[in-house]
């Protein structure tokens, strides 16, 4: 089957007698590939996509010109010089009918660096992480698992409402935050705290979240784990799935208007692709030319709904190219291959000014959440499975140990440590007093309107008259 | 389908409006109304007569002469100024938002068909010839999508504007405005705000059917964090326009399709209105009429009837429609002691059942008679033109509204 899009009507009718002589070579720019330091080819530049999308989108901001492109991919050449100029572009003809297969007969592959005893497959694209890099990376995972140990049971203890983990899915949050500058903006769906973490948000920050103290920056009005933080770009969490996606194609658009050397970068699990706003939020980023790093987590469940009943496609990488976005799966537990598949796709949506999207293989080793218990529907050796075999800390420690960057010594101080920090994190935020009640009524608006200037009144007074009824240190 | 039917409606509007010398309109009887002003609104010429169809074949006509005749007198103040320009009220509202795209480069609109096309109703023509298609931004059908990309870019600094091709269609964008629109300024503790506009027409139109007549501030009004106007002269909603793009909080512009043609002469020189302010239309005596959008001109025409049968009644134009200007309107029912509220919105859950509730809480004293509400039937708008006109409350009613309450 021919497919073959082109820019230029004379482009095309002059290859056209070439075309029955010769296969055309696909000749494509990528002069502005990655700057990256590798012994290898990068995964960015082995794309096969037969479409090339040939309009710049916005005239006013042609942010590079492309050269004028061929991509030919013909079985049948006689074929393809038959063709016809439909709105958006030339398409050949066949005499065959044919349906295109509900999938490809092999699965895309999925991107891996380490194997897993830690050990870097030869001859692999990636790119190489130096030691300081490594030992930062590997301790920021074991410190969200940390964190995630001793949150998980505070909330047991009935000292916060509400907890979720993100156990198993360290590589993802830690290594992708690594591959990212600062600058990018992320639009987080709930199981990403480590990127938050990586980028400087302290424990302590964390616990005044779950908390809902006076110092948590979103002022005790969400739910524990819904972080939020400007000065770190990272959009505050909301808890509808999927609402960020639309959004960040509006940030990439944002960021694209004012020329930014930066990306939106957004992630979604596996059941939030179900959602509209998933393949509106792929389709927008990639109509308005915006960087946006789509990155979904696959980690096979979305509370007790399995990924067989939430989709029949190959997962989710196989969604980009519908979209006109380039896509890779890969290895989620492998820090490597997330850190160097991300670095990839953020030059890439940066320098090229376009999405990509990523879908990382994983598992959910934890609960949905703390109202959840997994093991009403599912297996409890799959849980042990990944918990042990497939565990993504323990598979970039050995990688990072073999090196000679890490030691059991290194390994229990920097537990130890994270733990006393918690506990005592844990304990303040505790004893932090709660916001006072006019924050009830405070950032509705930018300026309290009349309206809620009454309604605090009437909650003051009231207040005021029944202290009894309120808790002991409740300050108005 | 939609968008055909729009795009068929706004040509209907736009050619059906002959804006003629408004002076040539003024009907004796509306000098008794106008005494205090200088200046004029013409709402239609002779449309009433014209029948203009649709491409879809479909017939639009009988509700015109509603408004033809709805001429009315508007501000009083600032009517001195002899300068001025005329304008259609689509054009009002094109000319404000040219104005804040040049002063502020963070402003940006975006939507279906606004970019060359100059959206369904015009408010964008010609600006992604100046402004450039980036900054002018069609998107892909998808409400919910454009409006998020409106709440992420407005989070990184632009002030978006984002308009519904029809209000009726922001319905498929509910999510994105009250999930985060009006909740993350708050739940992030106030660390990020979303400065943006969402407009678009509504109301009951000419014969479009239920969808496209949706009066959606019913809806949208109890969501928090969100700000909500409606505009109903070339004055105001130039004037409101530049205010809620200004404006560090969310607001939902209401437009009418039936007023977009609406003209008047307004200032050369720049102003904007205040978001919160209700606009005193009429001072009077005996009773207080609030009402808003296209109904200020059905209680225009009764008002015109009212004063010729001895009343005097005040008319109010609340325009803000969250929060309510009650500062204006408690000032007045302490001046009449007696409230009709008259609206297009529903009568169940409507906007004149929050105000009639909010009038009662604060002005219970003050009132010699129950607040009265005429609104629409709780009907989905039907499409034949009588059964459309019955939907929505004639200006018979107000007439007959009024001498009951004021007996
Ligand atoms: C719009 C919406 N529908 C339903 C929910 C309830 N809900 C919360 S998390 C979740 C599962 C999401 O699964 P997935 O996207 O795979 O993410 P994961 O929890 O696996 O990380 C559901 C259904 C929600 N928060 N928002
Ligand atoms: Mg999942």
């Amino acid at each position: 089957m021919a497919i073959w899009f082109a820019r230029s009507r004379n482009l095309v009718s002059s290859l056209r007698h070439n075309l029955c002589t010769s296969t055309i070579l696909i000749k494509r720019d990528y002069s502005h590939r990655p700057v990256l330091t590798t012994s290898h080819q990068l995964p960015s530049t082995v794309f096969s996509s037969p479409f090339v999308a040939s309009l710049l989108r916005h005239e006013s901001t042609a942010v590079e010109k492309q050269p004028d492109e061929l991509v030919l991919h013909s079985d049948d050449q006689e074929e393809a010089l038959q063709e016809l100029d439909f709105p958006g572009g030339k398409v050949g003809y066949t005499s065959e009918m044919k349906f295109i297969p509900e999938s490809s007969s092999r699965r895309v592959p999925c991107y891996r660096v380490l194997d897993e005893d830690g050990r870097i497959i030869p001859d692999n694209d990636f790119v190489p992480v130096k030691e300081k890099l490594a030992v930062r990376m590997y301790e920021q995972m074991a410190t969200l698992q940390v964190m995630d140990h001793i949150f998980y049971e505070a909330q047991r203890q009935g000292r916060i409402s509400f907890y979720l983990t993100s156990v198993g899915e360290e590589a993802i949050n830690i290594a992708s935050a690594a591959a990212l500058s600062p600058d990018d903006i992320v639009l987080p769906q709930y199981r990403e705290p480590g990127v938050l973490l990586w980028r400087g948000f302290t424990l302590e920050e964390f616990a005044n979240q779950c908390f809902g103290n006076k110092a948590d920056y979103g002022k005790g009005r969400q739910m524990p784990i819904h972080y939020g933080s400007n000065r770190l770009n990272y959009f505050t969490i909301s808890s509808p799935i999927a609402t960020q996606l639309p959004q960040a194609a509006g940030v990439g658009y944002s960021l694209k208007m004012e020329k930014k050397n930066a990306c939106a970068v957004t992630f979604i699990g596996d059941g939030g692709t179900s959602e509209g706003d998933f393949h509106a939020g792929l389709n927008f980023a990639a109509v308005m030319e915006a960087p946006v790093v789509f990155i979904c987590r696959n980690n096979g469940w979305a509370i007790s709904t399995h990924i067989s009943e939430q989709f029949r496609s190959d997962g989710i990488v196989v969604k980009g190219q519908a979209y006109g976005i380039r896509s890779i799966r890969v290895d989620g537990n492998d820090a490597l291959a997330v850190y160097s598949a991300v670095r990839s796709a953020r030059e890439m949506a940066v320098t090229e000014q376009r999405p990509v999207l990523i879908e990382a293989m994983t598992y959910r080793v934890g609960h949905h959440s703390t109202s959840d218990d997994s093991t009403k529907y599912r297996a409890a050796d799959e849980i042990q499975y990944w918990k042990m075999s497939r565990n993504p800390v323990n598979r970039f420690r050995k990688w990072v140990e073999d090196n000679g960057w890490w030691s059991e010594e290194d390994e229990s101080k920097l537990r130890s440590n994270a733990r006393k920090q918690l506990l005592q994190a844990i304990q303040a935020a505790e004893k932090w007093e709660k916001q006072p009640l006019t924050e009830l009524f405070n950032d509705v608006y930018d300026v309290k309107p009349k309206n809620l200037e009454e309604q605090e009144l009437g909650l003051k007074e009231l207040v005021e008259k029944q202290p009894q009824e309120y808790p002991p240190g409740f300050h108005v | 389908m939609s968008s055909i039917i729009h795009g068929a409606g706004a040509a209907t509007a736009l050619s059906t409006f002959n804006p003629v010398d408004s002076k040539k309109l003024v009907s004796p009887s509306r000098t008794n109304l106008s005494v205090r002003s200088q200046r004029y609104i013409v709402a239609g010429s002779d449309a009433s007569k014209k029948k203009k169809s649709f491409g879809s074949g479909l017939r639009v006509g009988h509700s015109q002469k509603l408004i033809a005749n709805a001429a009315v007198a508007t501000k009083e103040a600032d009517t001195s100024a002899s300068t001025g320009h005329e304008l259609l009220l689509f054009e009002a509202l094109q000319e404000g938002l040219e104005e804040e795209m040049d002063r502020d480069a963070n402003v940006c609109v975006m939507g279906e068909d606004v970019g060359h096309y100059g959206g369904s109703y015009k408010v964008t023509k010609g600006l992604a010839d100046k402004f450039g298609d980036l900054r002018v931004l069609d998107t892909p059908i998808c409400e919910n999508a454009f409006t998020g990309m409106g709440i992420g870019a407005a989070m990184t600094g632009l002030r978006p504007v984002i308009e519904g091709m029809n209000m009726g269609f922001l319905l498929l964008a509910f999510n994105q405005i009250s999930n985060n629109c009006g909740m993350l300024h708050y739940t992030s503790g106030g660390q990020f705000t979303i400065p943006v506009v969402i407009r678009g027409p509504g109301g009951v139109g000419r014969q479009l059917g239920a969808e496209h007549s949706q009066r959606l501030e019913s809806y949208f009004q109890s969501i928090p964090g969100i700000q909500m106007v409606a505009c109903s002269t070339p004055y105001n909603a130039k004037g409101l326009m530049k205010a809620a793009i200004r404006s560090e909080n969310p607001v939902i512009l209401f437009e009418h399709v039936l007023l977009y043609n609406l003209k008047e002469k307004i200032p050369d020189e720049e102003y904007i209105c205040n978001l919160e302010e209700a606009e005193m239309v009429r001072p009077g005596e005996h009773i207080t009429i609030l009402t808003y959008s296209r109904m200020r001109y059905h209680v225009m025409q009764a008002a015109k009837t009212l004063v010729n049968k001895g009343y005097d009644p005040e008319v109010i134009d609340i325009r803000s429609l969250k929060p309510f200007d009650l500062h204006t309107i408690g000032n007045s029912v302490k001046k009449t002691h007696r409230v009709l509220i008259v609206e297009e919105c529903m009568r169940t859950g409507g906007i004149g059942a929050s105000l009639t509730a909010a009038i009662n809480e604060n002005f219970h004293d003050y009132l010699d008679a129950p607040v009265v509400c005429l609104s629409s039937q709780d009907v989905p708008t039907p499409y034949a033109g009588t059964l459309e006109e019955w939907t929505v409350v004639q200006p018979a009613q107000i007439v007959t509204a009024v001498e009951q309450l004021c007996q």
